[in-house]
């Protein structure tokens, strides 16, 4: 069910990104200078920033975090 | 000349830096070329984020949006805010974990074992490689504009940097970072860099708007209410196809080689959450007021000879001249970012995937791999700068990355998919990938060259009704049914040769299929 749901998020964002209807708008003018299709996709990427936070959060692939122990004992400079 | 002070200061910086890396180094392949894979979190992100900005993030982005308007944001900029996050989320910890676990540090050295090939392995080398130098190519002749736009003597117009120079300065700077101080020296100077830059938009803006005889709304409302200039704050020139067409162009950026070694190098997988989430974010910054400042430009400027010049005629008329500098070293830094990496990632390429694995390292050991790998970049950088200078006149920034290098990565990206979540994908899948691939960018460089824009190559039916499979648009670049960008095909066309091969061909062994699906690596979701 998770996954459904993930997978139907990542699909709604993608759709989101095709924003046919602002096409050939200016209007309205975010804070009297930018023009819509600028300010859409300005929080669209605010948009694909919390998708990312939902999939870390919930999709997180944590089984590969077993061979971080290896790696950490045998890098652990200070980069 | 204060302009070009303070970016000999800064590239005296960034040599600093690479000198106190080369210091901390080891004289083994794997802290050459991935830190000894201990790249901390933060550090990651800073890191990734400029090996995947080039000069084309802020002068490519500002010059397109002078030509074509807003729209370039949301093809190009949002575009890349759904796809590259994505993929380093599924395909990036992958990458990490394999390398962790096997010690790939190429994508090569993992597709070779992964599907027990040889010279199957040489032939994605060799094409991956030939996109690559021209990426490093745009990194260079950004540089180049950038010195030559911003040292310009306002009594004698004529830069006090020409071109020429400007190129050669950057390459020198990049190659002693590079030669030096390997991944280690090239992600320490990363960190300032992409500070620097993230702060460039928003400085340029404050303080452009403040010297502007103009607001902001005022520039904007004029070229909305002018039906030529409308077009600029609208999307009503952009054709669809062409929009959703860009949406596979991120695919490229995972198949980046040295993208893919950034991936190799984080020391904990968990350093790519911050670095996700914070991707989408990283690309409004930079982006956002570079494409604002390009339209902007046409309203401030009028025509100007050089439309990728508009974000330095802007600093160069509205800025005072020590933030020009300052700024100028800004842009300087994108283009460093990025070209360091891919340096380094050619050379680390050549070193392992030809060098090491044709018995060279056998021969005369680990320690001479690295003498080889920074004599490479000597030889590699050298021959960027050379090409740099002979396609000046030739060819936009923005043009030579699409063509050749993003649009082929993207067709590239089955592959990997294929290799990490497909266990039935065999290594005629990804040959018959490759060979299409490189047929399909020969084919469409040779058609440019042969026809002209408007000329139809295949059409089906006649009349308004028409599809035209195959055509050169107004601006003579192929494209794809009525108007798609020839990334659709690439992309489909490289999915079904990995998909139809792979069942015609016999699967790898079932040792080798276990050992990279076993429980460990990809385990099921419980």
């Amino acid at each position: 069910m998770k996954k459904l749901f993930l997978f139907i998020l990542i699909a709604l964002v993608y759709l989101a990104h095709q924003d046919l209807w602002n096409w050939k708008k200016a209007d309205p003018l975010l804070f009297g200078f930018l023009p819509i299709g600028l300010t859409y996709h300005a929080g669209y990427a605010v948009l694909c920033a919390l998708m990312m936070a939902a999939l870390v959060k919930w999709a997180w692939p944590r089984h590969l975090e077993a061979e971080e122990d290896s790696a950490a004992d045998k890098n652990p400079g200070p980069d | 000349m204060i302009p070009v002070v303070v970016i000999f200061v800064y590239l005296a910086i960034i040599g600093f830096i690479g000198a106190m890396a080369y210091r901390r180094s080891r004289e083994n392949t794997e802290d050459y070329f991935l830190a000894s894979r201990s790249i901390g979190s933060m550090v990651f992100f800073l890191s990734l984020f400029a090996t995947n900005m080039t000069a084309f993030a802020i002068l490519g982005s500002s010059g397109q949006a002078y030509r074509r308007g807003i729209g370039i944001f949301g093809m190009m900029a949002s575009s890349s805010c759904f796809v590259i996050p994505l993929t380093i989320f599924f395909i990036g910890t992958r990458l990490w974990a394999l390398g962790k676990k096997f010690g790939h540090q190429t994508q090569v050295s993992f597709f070779r074992d992964r599907w027990e090939c040889n010279h199957i392995g040489t032939a994605i080398f060799g094409l991956s490689a030939a996109m690559l130098v021209p990426y490093m190519i745009i990194s260079i002749m950004g540089g180049g504009t950038v010195l030559a736009g911003i040292s310009v003597n306002p009594a004698t117009h004529q830069p006090l940097i020409p071109y020429a120079l400007g190129c050669a300065t950057v390459a020198v700077v990049v190659t002693v970072n590079v030669f030096f101080g390997g991944m280690r020296g090239t992600v320490w100077v990363n960190i300032f860099q992409t500070i620097l830059f993230l702060l460039f938009g928003l400085v340029a803006v404050v303080v452009i708007s403040h010297a502007l005889p103009l607001g902001f709304s005022d520039y904007i409302g004029k070229l909305a209410g002018d039906e030529k200039t409308r077009f600029l704050v609208t999307r009503e020139k952009m054709p669809p196809q062409a929009f959703w067409s860009y949406t596979l162009i991120p695919l490229s950026s995972i198949m980046f080689p040295h993208m893919a070694m950034m991936c190799f190098s984080a020391r904990r997988v968990t350093a790519f959450k911050r670095t996700v989430v914070a991707y989408p974010i990283a690309i409004l910054v930079i982006w956002l007021p570079c494409v604002f400042l390009g339209v902007l430009g046409f309203a401030a400027l009028g025509k100007i000879p050089d439309p990728d010049e508009v974000l330095l005629r802007l600093l160069h008329d509205y800025s005072p001249a020590w933030l020009a500098g300052i700024l100028g070293a800004g842009i300087i830094s994108a283009v460093m970012g990025s070209d360091a990496h891919q340096v380094l990632a050619m050379s680390t390429m050549f070193t392992k995937d030809v060098f090491a694995h044709y018995g060279g390292k056998e021969k005369f050991g680990e320690h001479r791999a690295v003498h080889f790998a920074r004599g490479f970049i000597v030889v590699v950088t050298v021959i960027a700068y050379l090409v740099a200078l002979e396609l000046k006149e030739k060819q936009g920034i923005f043009e030579i990355a699409v063509r050749y290098a993003f649009s082929g990565f993207a067709a590239l990206s089955p592959v990997m998919v294929a290799a990490l979540f497909w266990k039935r994908s065999t290594q005629w899948g990804a040959l018959a990938a490759t060979v299409f691939v490189a047929g399909f960018l020969v084919w469409t460089a040779l058609t440019q060259y042969h026809h002209k824009a408007g000329d139809v190559l295949w059409q089906i039916g006649a009349g308004k009704d028409a599809l035209k499979v195959f055509f050169l648009n107004p601006t003579g670049d192929v494209a794809f049914c009525n108007g798609f960008m020839t990334v659709v095909p690439m992309v489909l066309g490289s999915g079904v040769c990995v998909v139809l091969f792979s069942l015609l061909t016999r699967p790898p062994s079932k040792a080798t299929i276990d050992k990279y699906f076993d429980t460990t690596a990809f385990p099921k979701p419980s």
